[in-house]
């Protein structure tokens, strides 16, 4: 039914298709501004159409691999390249595509609430493109097999990223937030910049199977660990390096806030790839999985009690994304930790690190849906503070029960899906150390009471005067919310099918370092 | 593919389903309950009015409390703990910077002597 040339080529399309897009929208602009938003709406929705084509290909049929500059596969080691795969590859296993499953999913449902949200700004046709460049260099960092290629969609990622948090400059404050996050994220790049140089001198490869295939964990593979590590937990918001989330994250428009956690996701990606599919075992892997807890367990504790005591709802949600990043990194962490231990991986590390994993796809739908709640109710009352918000809930009903919906999810309330994550983190955690399942569990509680705090300061008490005359949000907005509402349901209901199907394949992928290499290699 | 959709956790297993099931049999019994209940409540009168001694009602806009005022005895409480903790977010450039080189280096550090 699906043409076979799309399904075969589908790695490089699914980039491609974002990436023209972006450079063609601007000329569209000059048309109309409704054409434009068909253009970008219809570019987005392909582009998604395509990604989950190929995740569904490889959850069926396994890992893809696909060579830029060749016919075929197998050709990723030319005969006169000496053995080495000199061209640039995508390398899809199941991990990769559970990320390219969030990005489609989450792309789409925030381009239809763009296209109403943004509609009375200026300057859409910069909005769209870095959009678009933006979900280029989200699909290409999770899927590249080639680690300079990985920085280039890095770069990419992060100059759109930066783009768009300036996008509404809000009297340079806007400005400011993205130039933090822009320095920060240049002098991440650089680190692993060099990094990338340390694997090319010693292994004179670039592609990612080949140097974990020669990996030596030799003292410069130490410092190129150390650097790359760094700099994609301070990309993705671990504390102590998070300061730049909450001014990126409140400062851009909310549709980007939403787009912004599907892109820190990516670097924790680039994280657990480097980590597992690079090192693997040939790393002290207790001492790295320490540090990854220690950066979990951090994040967790002081994201959620510095989100407490917030006043502007979507810092206070930023601060909840640095928190839920922390379950994540726990879960994942738990798991590396006992790597080189098959009866403990066996017996709870393979389930901490699914538990992490579903984290992730868990907390890009539930935390995208709040802060696109946290957009339609500054589009309609003009301010973020809750202090001058409340009885919305008379007036904005639909907004209201998805914010709900998020609220519940974050917090680990069944039958949500940030429950049957959470709960897999819980208790395989305990297994391995239960004053850290403690805490896990109680920064859970104090996420419930602090979106007790918003929903109250929102929704609840009489309609106020200032308040009178607000509407619901726009339709295309409440659909924008409504699939990521849809999904986060669904996940919570049907937990065990999404574990089976995505999850399970994802964390076992991720620990196969030896068919992440043979998938290039060929047992070479 | 598993339609009762049942998460193994390890210790245990987690079956929504069964809750959701759970959670109507719970309404329907506190429904039962209630339908045996008080029937002279009347909606819209003298009734279902605030009485605040006697006073009258204050403005709408008023009588919401506001999220400042949430939470007040949790940062009370925790009033050492955050004067130590909000500082560090100091909203400066150099600092932020400072934190991400200087746990790169500690991180150095503790690798490179574990390995």
């Amino acid at each position: 039914m699906i043409p076979q040339f799309i399904v075969e080529n589908s790695p490089a399309l699914m980039v491609i298709v974002p990436l023209v897009a972006a450079f063609i929208t601007p000329f569209i602009g000059r048309i109309s501004s409704g054409i434009r938003s068909i253009w970008v709406g219809g570019a987005m929705a392909v582009t998604s159409a395509i990604t989950l084509i190929l995740a569904f290909d490889v959850y069926s049929a396994g890992t893809r691999l696909y060579v830029f500059g060749a016919r075929a596969a197998s050709a990723a080691i030319p005969p006169d390249s000496g053995g080495i795969p000199i061209r640039i590859i995508f390398e899809v296993d199941p991990m990769s595509a559970l990320m390219l499953v969030i990005t489609a999913i989450s792309g789409f449902a925030i381009i239809l609430y763009s296209l109403s949200s943004e509609r009375s700004h200026t300057g859409l046709e910069s909005y769209y493109t870095l959009f678009l460049l933006m979900i280029t260099g989200i699909l290409g960092m999770v899927s590249t097999g080639d680690i300079f290629n990985f920085f280039v969609f890095l770069e990419i990622l992060s100059l759109a990223s930066a783009g768009l948090i300036a996008y509404r400059i809000d009297g340079g404050v806007a400005v400011e937030a993205a130039l933090k996050y822009f320095v920060l994220s240049t002098i991440g790049a650089l680190a692993i910049l060099v990094a990338i140089g340390i694997y090319y001198g010693e292994y004179n490869a670039l592609n990612m199977a080949m140097i974990a295939s020669r990996m030596q964990f030799s003292l410069l593979d130490q410092v190129a660990l150390v650097l790359i590590i760094a700099a994609l937990a301070m990309k993705c918001g671990a504390v102590p390096m998070h300061f730049w989330t909450p001014d990126a994250y409140s400062m851009a428009p909310s549709s980007i806030t939403a787009l912004l956690v599907v892109a820190s996701q990516a670097s924790l990606y680039g994280l657990f790839r480097i980590v597992f599919s690079l090192y693997s075992v040939t790393l002290n892997a207790v001492m790295v999985g320490w540090l990854i807890i220690i950066l979990g367990v951090l994040s967790m504790v002081v994201g959620v009690t510095m989100a407490i005591p917030q006043k502007n709802v979507k810092r206070l949600m930023a601060y909840h994304a640095v928190s839920q990043t922390g379950y994540m990194l726990l879960g994942v962490g738990v798991g590396l930790a006992v790597l080189g231990n098959q009866p403990l991986l066996d017996a709870f590390g393979y389930l901490a690190m699914e538990g992490g994993i579903f984290h992730i796809i868990n907390h890009a739908m539930y935390k995208g849906l709040l802060f696109l709640t946290a957009g339609a109710i500054f589009l309609r009352v003009g301010t973020y503070n809750l202090n001058k918000m409340g009885g919305l809930g008379h007036s904005m009903k639909w907004t209201m029960v998805f914010f709900i919906i998020g609220a519940l999810a974050i917090a680990g309330i069944p039958p949500f899906n940030g429950f049957a994550s959470k709960l897999m983190i819980y208790e395989s955690v305990f297994m391995f150390n239960p004053v850290l399942a403690v805490i896990a569990m109680v920064v859970s509680i104090l996420t419930l009471a602090s979106f007790v705090k918003v929903f109250h300061s929102i929704f609840m008490g009489p309609k106020l005067p200032e308040f009178a005359d607000v509407k619901e949000a726009p339709l295309a907005m409440l659909l924008g919310m409504g699939i990521l509402a849809l999904v986060v349901v669904l996940f919570g209901l049907f937990p065990g099918i999404v574990v089976e199907n995505l999850i399970t394949p994802a964390a076992h992928a991720l620990v196969d370092q030896g068919a992440y290499i043979s998938t290039v290699l060929g047992g070479a | 593919m598993d339609l009762t959709s049942t998460l193994i956790t390890g210790a245990g297993s987690w079956n929504p389903l069964a809750w959701i099931l759970g959670i109507v049999v719970a309404a329907i019994i506190a429904w039962l309950i209630y339908s045996v209940g008080e029937k002279g409540y009347k909606p819209g009168t003298a009734q279902t009015e605030p009485f605040i001694s006697g006073n009258p009602e204050p403005e709408k806009g008023m009588v919401h409390v506001r999220s400042g005022n949430l939470y007040w005895g949790y940062l009370e409480a925790l009033k050492g703990y955050y004067a130590r903790l909000v500082p560090l977010h100091t909203g400066d450039l150099h600092d932020y910077v400072l934190w991400y080189l200087g746990i790169t280096a500690l991180f150095l550090v503790l690798v490179v002597i574990s390995a």
